[in-house]
């Protein structure tokens, strides 16, 4: 292998490892403050691309990507406050299958609003065929932007989880929810906070990657399942985990292509999270001490 | 009083049942098997919108010999196992005299056995060869032959001097059938295939498996073979590679949002199509021209989007039904003989001509080379 195909790999993965991740992140946020994997996720990135591309006939970009994020932050809520908030006390089990459930009425309202078609925003620096060389590899510019966007967000993220007292309530609340009600914490809200901050997170993931992967009303699912992948196998709820994770799993992706056929990329990719779930199930970088004392 | 009240129930609901029949046989009623939503919506939904503009028109003409016409129009969601009940369904329980569909190749040989059991006319809206090929007497199919995309692209490259070629496909049906035909046909165009690969329909970024193709310096041209919207993503990673390799699509490429979706990539990309991306710029004359520029007024002036030629498929089948059952009435044995004898018919996807050995109808010529100039489709005129 030359140096010069070595380094086209390793962008390659840089750039599938940096989607999982940002996906993954996503599932963390609302598994930190829940508990529960909220598997309409994939969802969330569905519509901050749609919303985006829709909101560009009318506003220029960074606007229209702005308001997709407030809208589909929106929608997180409306979700969290009609399906799960008023649960009395409910299980593990019943709040995933309701997530399930809402991922699959977000996927088909989706489709009847904007068809089966594919769509995308358009690149942010330059054009389709436009591209940076970095150390004879070609990369799209657009890849950098995805880069980027996920590396602020975990620096964003970690900031705000150790550092704000919001955060650290809502840490509070899934380590404990009992404990953390009698420390006069309002658990109801900061489950719902959740929703909106992962919605967020999601739907700015959604436009951004738009360019590169497309936008269409059931993308959502595959990105959701490789974000799962990567959540567990960074450990679920930390998020330098999700992103060591993602980028693990997208370079060996990447590379795998050079010596089996591209079909079995996913399966490789599955097989390594089996094994992850049979030898380390709190993931690579997750505690098992810890994983012991939450229920999923 | 009970009991007589229920008699006099049982005795009112069995007349409903054996008056009902007599209402509907004025009616001809066809069947339709077609993936309206799921995956392959990009193909069911242009198929079921363009079916049921064809049926208000007939009616608003008076019918086929008089008679209404009812389409009874079952989504399988692109399910090959929903597809076997639904079809069930259109055969035993609505008893119509003819389906159209369904919308892919998997479907369509999942129901295939069923419609022969059946007797029943089956005029699928599928393109793989296998359908028609070995022959089955009740199956039918309007989308010209992979073999013949094959052959196109395989003797445009004979005249670029292209010799060594990458072949890279999509996980569908569609795409597994292209494989097949273009392995079997390479050889005869002394054409060698050095890379193939596979991706799949929902894959995101490609550019790993494009990285490898152009290390192999071996290779002078690309099949990017696919009907799913992946194909616009290979384009795009291959010009971002920086890689100027000739791209030649197959005939899964006509569909203008797919060119959107490449963009400025999409430039100068070779495939074969069915006239109805150049409806407008065919001779005065030519056969097909009013009727490919009638339906792509009509379908886009009642549905705001963009005619394509996968709508064009379920034109054609709607069409054949028509003009067999003006000729065979209701009887099916009738109605499957008259589409075999239907000769030089024009339709969306070329000439038909129907024989008892061939129920597909179209030849090599029923392609064009295209290409993308400027987002649009073109005639490709060579180099």
């Amino acid at each position: 292998m030359t140096s010069e195909l070595f380094i086209q790999y390793l962008m390659a993965g840089i750039t599938y490892g940096s989607i999982y991740a940002i996906v993954a992140i996503g599932f963390n946020i609302i598994y930190n403050t829940t508990g529960i994997i909220n598997f309409a996720q994939g969802e969330f990135v569905m519509l901050g691309g749609m919303l985006s591309i829709t909101f560009l006939q009318y506003l220029p970009l960074p606007l229209a990507i702005l308001l997709a994020v407030v809208v589909t932050m929106g929608i997180g809520a409306a979700i969290e406050m009609l399906f799960i908030r008023w649960l009395v006390n409910p299980g593990i089990l019943r709040m995933i299958i309701i997530t399930i459930g809402i991922s699959i009425l977000i996927r088909e309202a989706a489709l009847h609003v904007w068809g089966a078609n594919v769509r995308s925003l358009p690149y942010f620096f330059g054009n389709e065929i436009s591209t940076i060389a970095i150390f004879g590899a070609r990369v799209s510019p657009q890849v950098l932007w995805v880069v980027g966007t996920c590396s602020l967000m975990v620096v964003a993220l970690n900031i705000f989880f150790q550092a704000t007292s919001i955060g650290r309530e809502m840490r509070a609340c899934a380590a404990n929810r009992i404990a953390a009600v009698l420390c006069g914490i309002d658990t109801r809200n900061m489950v719902t906070l959740s929703f909106v901050l992962s919605a967020g997170i999601g739907a700015l993931a959604g436009a951004v990657m738009s360019p590169i992967t497309y936008t269409q009303y059931d993308n959502g699912t595959g990105l959701a399942i490789k974000g799962f992948t990567v959540a567990i196998l960074g450990g679920l709820g930390n998020s330098l985990g999700a992103v060591a994770g993602g980028l693990l799993l997208g370079i060996i992706e990447a590379f795998s292509v050079s010596v089996v056929p591209l079909a079995f990329q996913d399966a490789i990719a599955i097989a390594i999270l089996l094994v992850i779930l049979f030898v380390r199930p709190h993931g690579l970088f997750g505690s098992s001490a810890m994983a012991g004392l939450k229920e999923f | 009083m009970k009991r007589i009240l229920g008699k006099t129930l049982c005795a009112f609901a069995a007349t409903c049942l054996l008056s009902a029949p007599s209402v509907w046989a004025e009616n001809i009623k066809v069947g339709a098997l077609l993936a309206v939503t799921g995956p392959s919506s990009f193909l069911g939904g242009p198929e079921a919108r363009t079916l049921e503009m064809m049926v208000e028109q007939a009616n608003a003409k008076g019918g086929i010999n008089g008679k209404k016409i009812e389409l009874v129009l079952k989504d399988t969601a692109g399910n090959p196992e929903k597809a076997i009940s639904l079809a069930k369904q259109l055969l035993e329980e609505e008893n119509v005299l003819a389906v159209l569909g369904p919308s892919s190749s998997g479907e369509t040989m999942a129901v295939k056995k069923i419609f022969e059991d059946a007797k029943t006319p089956l005029i699928s809206c599928a393109a793989a060869e296998v359908i028609v090929n070995p022959l089955a007497s009740w199956v039918f199919k309007t989308p010209q032959n992979d073999s013949f995309a094959a052959i196109k692209i395989f003797k445009e490259m004979n005249k670029l001097g292209i010799a060594k070629i990458a072949v890279l496909v999509d996980n569908s049906g569609f795409g597994k059938a292209g494989k097949e035909q273009l392995q079997k046909i390479a050889p005869d165009y002394k054409i060698e295939i050095v890379e193939s690969e596979v991706y799949d329909a929902k894959a995101t970024d490609l550019s790993a498996v494009v990285a490898k193709i152009k290390a192999n310096e071996a290779v002078q041209g690309l099949i990017n073979w696919s009907i799913v919207p992946a194909q616009s993503i290979v384009v795009k990673n291959i010009r971002q590679a920086g890689w100027q390799v000739p791209i030649f699509q197959s005939h899964g490429f006509g569909n203008i949002k797919y060119v959107e979706a490449a963009g400025a990539a999409a430039e100068g990309v070779i495939f074969p199509a069915g006239r109805l991306l150049m409806a407008d710029l065919l001779p005065e004359g030519h056969p097909q021209k009013t009727l490919l520029v009638q339906y792509v007024k009509d379908y886009e002036g009642k549905y705001q989007e963009t005619a394509s030629t996968f709508g064009g498929h379920a034109y054609d089948a709607f069409m054949i039904f028509e003009k067999a059952v003006a000729v065979g009435g209701n009887d099916k044995e009738k109605i499957r003989e008259a589409i075999e004898g239907l000769k030089n018919l024009p339709g969306t996807g070329g000439m038909y001509n129907f024989s008892a050995t061939d129920h597909n109808g179209l030849t090599l010529d029923a392609f064009e080379m295209m290409t993308v100039k400027n987002g649009k489709f073109v005639p490709y005129t060579g180099k």
